[in-house]
């Protein structure tokens, strides 16, 4: 199919976040008639890829593409106007409108004196939802209909804007295999009718069983584009990982020793099914998996944020008493959030009472805060850490992320913990912050913290981690060895193939 | 280390300070009105005229820092008028009947909390409900009377002045308890924590700080201190009816909110909301005293309660808009490397 007309192109598309690169020189074409998936690491540059195409972000060089055409989108309402529909993950339905409502929504079909007519209106979403072959009644409230049949309603809702491009960022997430065969189904059909269509999924299996063209990326680049059927899902995998461990990692040898943490057949309904491993004094073991595998639900809730629905959590021998992240606490445990800005830091207050939020009750002498000791402590734990403040008393929010990552470190490292829980402890930090962090883990390990780690990089996970646990879907479906972890290994554990040669 | 003094707490300090000179004002201009408003009789007046306000605004300022509000204070202060009567005409002696009431009007507190934190419902609805429900229960309990036959001793308590000078009773009572809602706020790890709540209440589950614990605390803590306004409302007036201390909660929450606390939690102090109660309190006598009628007193708190919410408001706009023209020149003259 590869002579038909390309409806949407991104022409050597170039996209930074301030000093983050997500998007190098990308080029790509959708095609009449043709299935394309976009692959990559989490953090690879899809989104920014589906971003610059449904007009959310404008390229800083390079142009998006429309019927042979340069155009500029300034914003989404463009992109739609030029035929360009985005299926998400999430459905961005309105819960309490019927299914034809939201598929007409602002610009529903109008009879006398500027009254909608309902009419009319259901019978056009009546004939979409005939060809497409889904059961679904117009007058329906959308609360109450799956994830499935919400995505069904917005493909409806592309359709009638006439879409021409299909865009499908993991819309199978959430959905079950039946729910995922009927999808395909649907977007066959208006493949065959000359859409084009941009699939990203995590799921291999899906990849191939919907997809004719496929390209790859890695660090905000384009590392390989072709047809779909010249590959194995062997060498896809290898496509997505495939570059060098850099030297940022110094991990130290530390000396093992008893079990701190016993995670036994945890399970949260809806998030994670079953999880038990340990972690010991001295190791740091890695939480690793796909963005959505449940990894950061099983750290909520050893730390008592969430509540759990079976199992139980031991720290050091003791149970833990569930949803307490007080008693998590007095056990000995800390948790560095994923979400520094809304769940580690409270932006508005100074750094030192960011950084003694965790321990300011051990402060007191007859109940009142000792403001001195609450200084040294402060004072004390931003210099261990290195941290770059103008002053204490300044707004956390005048840090930079990488400082603001050690200020949230140091709340918990002034704790002293046994068990510290970081969960993406690197994200958006500078390298030479990046580096220090990892220093620093390392050492809390050979000073015999056990330390669990959930991490999306994987040259991370693989120059830290002493044991890598990879979690699929909720569940947890390998342990490695720091000699059995590669990333190829780690990633064929995390999409659920099977390695194609007995490692 | 040279530079900037302090930008942002000055921008912080600068409302309350606004208050104090605001306070200042209303001082010279009650004086400037009448020659009576500076004289002590009219002052200890004036004082015992707010001390109710003033007494809730402790614990309210607390209660809104930490991001909730109570609606239903005025209507505890009126259950527990209510009650004081029904159990004194039963024939309770005054010893048994105070810390009976007080009880009462921590368990309404604790209600309102329990319903907030357990259910997870707004404090704003739950506490419309029960601002209806208390008002309803002070009826149902004294019905369409009053009892105004307290004893002296007690009433004194509430209208009386300590010996010789125009210092009432009741202002050495709200003292003491703003100095230990003043410590409690400002010099305690749960003044940190209602902080830190009001800012980020999910950065402060995280930090293992009870958030609900302490909500619930905070509620109790307004129910009680609402009990006791009842107590002192019921001896200052000498009566207990059903219907003391209607609408009163708007007065307190005005006082809290033109004291510069956020209605968003987070921020605020206790010293600008004291000096706010007595702006407002002082305002009124000096009008009164100058005979401006009664709808013309509400009318200007009413436009003091604007100006404190939308001033604050305006500055930060004002300031966003500074630092976006900032940002965009700075942009032109480094684009482009």
């Amino acid at each position: 199919m590869s002579g038909s007309t390309t409806l949407l192109a991104l022409n050597r598309a170039t996209k930074s976040y301030g000093a983050v690169h997500a998007l190098r020189e990308a080029t790509i074409e959708l095609r009449a008639g043709e299935a394309r998936a976009l692959l990559g690491e989490n953090g690879a540059g899809k989104s920014t890829v589906v971003k610059v195409m449904a007009g959310v972000h404008r390229p800083d060089l390079g142009t998006v593409v429309v019927d042979g055409e340069p155009v500029v989108f300034h914003g989404p309402q463009d992109a739609r106007d030029a035929g360009i529909a985005v299926i998400y993950q999430e459905p961005t339905l309105f819960p309490d409108l019927s299914v034809a409502e939201n598929v007409f929504m602002g610009r529903q079909p109008l009879a006398k004196a500027r009254r909608i007519d309902r009419r009319a209106m259901h019978r056009m979403v009546a004939d979409l939802f005939a060809r497409l072959g889904v059961p679904l009644a117009p007058e329906q409230p959308v609360r109450g209909l799956s994830i499935a049949d919400q995505q069904l309603v917005e493909i409806a809702k592309a359709l009638s804007f006439d879409a021409r491009v299909l865009i499908m960022d993991e819309p199978t997430a959430a959905l079950s295999g039946s729910e995922v065969d009927r999808l395909f189904g649907v977007v066959r059909t208006l493949r065959d009718r000359g859409a084009a269509v941009m699939f990203i999924s995590h799921r291999l299996e899906e990849v191939f069983a919907l997809c004719d063209t496929v390209t790859v990326m890695r660090d905000g680049a384009i590392t390989h584009s072709g047809e779909l059927a010249d590959l194995t899902p062997d060498q896809l995998v290898r496509q997505m990982v495939g570059r060098q461990l850099d030297q940022l990692f110094p991990k130290e040898e530390a000396e093992v020793g008893e079990v701190v943490l016993e995670v036994d057949r945890l399970t949260r309904e809806g998030h994670f099914v079953d999880v038990s491993f340990a972690v010991r004094k001295g190791e740091i073991v890695a939480l690793s998996g796909l963005v959505g595998a449940g990894r950061s639900e099983v750290a909520r809730s050893i730390f008592g944020i969430d509540r759990r629905d079976a199992g139980e959590v031991r720290v050091a021998g003791t149970r833990l008493r569930a949803a307490s992240p007080s008693a998590a606490m007095a056990a000995g445990v800390a948790l560095v959030p994923e979400d520094r800005r809304h769940q580690g830091l409270i932006m508005d207050l100074s750094v030192e009472r960011n950084a003694t939020m965790t321990l300011v009750n051990g402060l007191t002498r007859m109940g009142l805060i000792r403001r001195g000791s609450e200084r040294a402590v402060a004072t004390d734990w931003t210099a261990r850490l290195q941290t770059k403040v103008h002053r204490l008393s300044d707004p956390v929010s005048t840090l930079s992320g990488g400082n603001q990552q050690k200020v949230v470190l140091a709340k918990w490292l002034a704790t002293k913990p046994r068990l510290l829980i970081v969960d993406e402890p690197t994200q958006g930090i500078d390298v030479g912050t990046k580096a220090e962090i990892h220093g620093l883990l390392s050492q809390l390990a050979s000073e015999g913290v056990a330390v669990l780690m959930i991490s999306s990089e994987l040259p991370e996970v693989l120059g830290m981690a002493d044991r890598v646990l990879v979690m699929r879907e909720g569940r947890l479906v390998a342990a490695l060895s720091r000699e059995e972890a590669t990333e190829e290994s780690i990633m064929f554990a995390a999409t659920g193939q099977q390695m194609g040669v007995a490692a | 280390m040279p530079h900037r003094r302090r930008f942002s707490l000055a921008a912080l300090a600068r409302w309350e300070l606004l208050i104090f000179v605001m306070l200042v004002a209303t001082v010279t201009l009650g004086a400037s009105l009448s020659g009576e408003f500076l004289t002590g009789a009219n002052l200890g007046f004036l004082t015992q005229d707010v001390m109710e306000i003033a007494l809730i605004a402790l614990p309210l300022t607390l209660l809104i820092i930490s991001g909730e509000i109570d609606l239903s204070v005025a209507s505890v202060l009126g259950l527990v008028s209510a009650l004081m009567g029904a159990l004194w005409n039963a024939g309770w002696p005054m010893e048994a009947i105070i810390p009976v009431v007080l009880v009462v009007g921590a368990l309404a507190g604790l209600v309102n909390g329990l319903l907030v934190t357990r259910l997870g419902l707004p404090s704003l609805a739950v506490t419309i409900g029960t601002l209806a429900l208390y008002r309803g229960l002070a009826w149902g309990i004294l019905g369409d009377k009053a009892v105004a036959n307290f004893p002296s001793s007690y009433t004194n308590l509430g209208m009386g002045y300590v010996g010789g000078t125009s210092i009432p009773y009741t202002l050495i009572l709200f003292v003491a308890l703003a100095i230990v809602f003043g410590v409690l706020l400002r010099a305690t790890p749960l003044g940190r924590s209602i902080y830190a709540i009001g800012s980020s209440e999910e950065t402060a589950f995280f930090s293992g700080i009870r958030v609900k614990r302490i909500k619930l605390l905070l509620f109790t803590l307004t129910g009680l201190v609402a009990g006791l306004a009842g107590i002192v409302w019921t001896l200052r007036f000498a009566s207990a009816r059903p219907d003391n201390g209607m609408g009163l909660e708007l007065s307190v929450i005005a006082a809290v909110l033109l004291g510069g606390v956020s209605i968003f939690g987070g921020r605020g102090a206790l010293l600008p909301v004291i000096a706010a109660v007595f702006l407002i309190g002082g305002l009124r006598n000096a009008l009164t005293l100058d005979d401006v009628s009664d709808d013309m007193l509400t009318l200007v708190t009413g436009v003091l309660l604007i100006f404190s919410v939308v001033a604050p408001n305006l500055a930060q706009r004002l300031r966003e808009l500074l630092a976006r023209r900032r940002a965009a020149s700075a942009l032109e003259l480094g684009s482009e490397p």
